[in-house]
């Protein structure tokens, strides 16, 4: 029973940055109908970013805080200067591209700090705090929490009662339409790409210490698990990809801790597969709205 | 070009790729009047609108609305001019509500006091709308829908209306309420409108200019009831 609860708790703590992540490339493909496959490789430049800044300053929240922003500007950089200018007539361009900037990035990170893992930091205690004798969970599992509830919700918020949300919506929904009610469709579409990338980069800072350490390919299988969370999800449900990222977290959880955790990588890929077989639209895929 | 000129056309070009649609079409809409263009299918009525909102860009020619040169103008400037498009099929998002699908038409206003008021009038001028407010676009009806497309237009005040076939696809009832409705404005807000139809009838009915499109030019702009009571031109332009 002890070890349930851990593995609950953990399975939760991962799947909440799972969800975060997930939630960046639904961001991105309502907007854009792009799955982003860069976004790994762009949270984990805006991590270096935060590393390089944190050795020089001294300062774990200073680092935090400009991965935050090096990440809106590299979404924002990426869509102007890379994505705007691709040919979007076939659905394999925007991928192929994608896959192109994922290894400019990593051999750019490889070359400048080298192809090794970095220790990164953490801002509060890992060790797991007890309740009444079960280790439950850590104040920095907490602090994981609380952020991307904080920052969940803040998005939610954002899209549903603002009108930079509605704008964006619009936008995705009706290009045409939204244009000719004055909406400035591409910058909405920055706007989006530099959201998500924010929230990329904050998942990453989140992340990178609970795994191996910083590396140019640190995110690769966390991509690879929030891919899962999204298409769980269904790629067009903000909801859909935080409860998704859970899933997918607490299912690695439990495979990794009953069955061993060779078989974790083995376990994203057979719920993707499953997901696809059963459910191509994902657990939450709205019923298809009649168009007349 | 008088004064009260609020859109001229002159020698507009446009089309889709190589081969233009319209060829050279000159127009002119008095300000708080009602012009309807009409024609065969495939005369470049739709294109016109286009090419008006800068939906596509033309490739001669000038558009003038108030005075002011468009060329040039990117599309989401337009509505801060005073111009908004009604497109075909009238382009309801189906994935918000109602509500937001109004408030859409009125978020480019600095003028947020204004744009409220402007929300309520709308919303006490189409009352179904009002009850539905929180349903989303695909949930509507045709009749509904024909509302909230005009009424999101309206909420951003204006000058001039471009309407694509506002009856397309609706009962005889709901377009002689539309068409009514476009003249209690013309005659209360001083709106002028320029509406693209295929229903001849009901639309020189309700206009004060007609407009005959073949083949992508104008071939005759007439006073409506002289084309509606003229039984020559009639024939010789609409063939009815």
């Amino acid at each position: 029973m002890d070890r349930f609860v851990f593995l609950t708790v953990d399975g939760l703590s991962r799947g909440a940055v799972y969800a975060a992540f997930a939630l960046a490339l639904v961001l991105i493909w309502r907007a854009a109908r792009v799955v982003n496959f860069a976004q790994g490789a762009m949270a984990v430049a805006a991590a270096y970013v935060a590393y390089s800044v944190s050795a020089a300053t001294g300062s774990y929240w200073l680092g935090f805080l400009v991965a935050i922003v090096a990440g809106l500007l590299l979404g924002a950089l990426v869509d102007r200067v890379v994505m705007r200018h691709v040919d979007h007539a076939s659905p394999l361009n925007p991928v192929i591209v994608a896959l192109g900037l994922v290894l400019v990035l990593q051999a750019v990170l490889g070359m400048v700090y080298g192809n090794e893992f970095r220790p990164a930091d953490v801002p509060f205690s890992r060790s797991a705090l007890t309740v009444g004798g079960v280790a439950v969970l850590s104040p920095y599992d907490l602090f994981v929490f609380a952020t991307i509830g904080v920052v969940v919700c803040a998005l939610a918020w954002m899209f549903a009662r603002t009108a930079v949300g509605l704008r964006m919506r619009a936008a995705a929904f009706a290009p045409e339409v939204s244009r000719l009610l004055g909406v400035n469709v591409g910058g909405m579409l920055t706007l989006g790409w530099a959201l998500a990338s924010g929230v990329g980069a904050l998942a990453a800072m989140l992340v990178i210490p609970t795994e191996l350490g910083l590396h140019p390919h640190a995110m690769d299988l966390v991509f690879v698990s929030a891919f899962t969370a999204a298409v769980v999800g269904g790629l067009d449900s903000p909801l859909g990809a935080v409860v998704g990222g859970l899933v997918v977290g607490l299912l690695l959880s439990y495979v990794s801790g009953y069955a061993g955790s060779d078989l974790t990588p083995l376990a994203v890929l057979v719920l993707l597969l499953a997901v696809l077989l059963v459910r191509p639209g994902g657990l939450f895929a709205p019923v298809a709205a009649r168009r007349v | 070009m008088s004064a009260a000129d609020l859109l001229v056309v002159r020698g507009l070009v446009a089309g889709y790729g190589a081969a233009p649609v319209l060829r050279a079409v000159d127009l002119t809409v008095p300000a708080g009047t009602i012009a309807a263009v009409v024609g065969a299918n495939g005369a470049g009525k739709t294109t016109l609108l286009r090419a008006l909102s800068g939906m596509i860009r033309p490739s001669a020619g000038q558009v003038v609305l108030a005075g002011e040169d468009l060329g040039g103008t990117p599309v989401e400037q337009l509505v801060r001019r005073g111009m908004a498009h009604v497109p075909e099929g009238r382009g309801v998002i189906s994935e918000l509500t109602v509500d937001e699908n109004l408030r859409l038409g009125g978020l480019w206003r600095r003028d947020r006091a204004d744009a409220g008021r402007a929300l309520d009038e709308v919303y006490q001028l189409f009352e179904p709308l009002a009850r539905r407010r929180r349903h989303l676009g695909h949930q509507l009806s045709g009749g509904e829908r024909q509302m909230l497309a005009l009424g999101r237009a309206l909420v951003g005040r204006p000058r001039l209306l471009l309407l694509d076939e506002p009856s397309l696809g609706l009962a005889p009832r709901v377009v002689a309420r539309t068409m009514a409705l476009l003249r209690h404005l013309r005659d209360r807000t001083g709106l002028t409108v320029l509406l693209v139809e295929q229903n001849v009838r009901s639309a020189l009915a309700v206009a004060d200019q007609g407009v005959v499109m073949s083949l992508g030019q104008v071939v005759i702009a007439a006073p409506a009831a002289t084309l509606r009571d003229d039984d020559d031109l009639r024939h010789a332009y609409l063939g009815f």
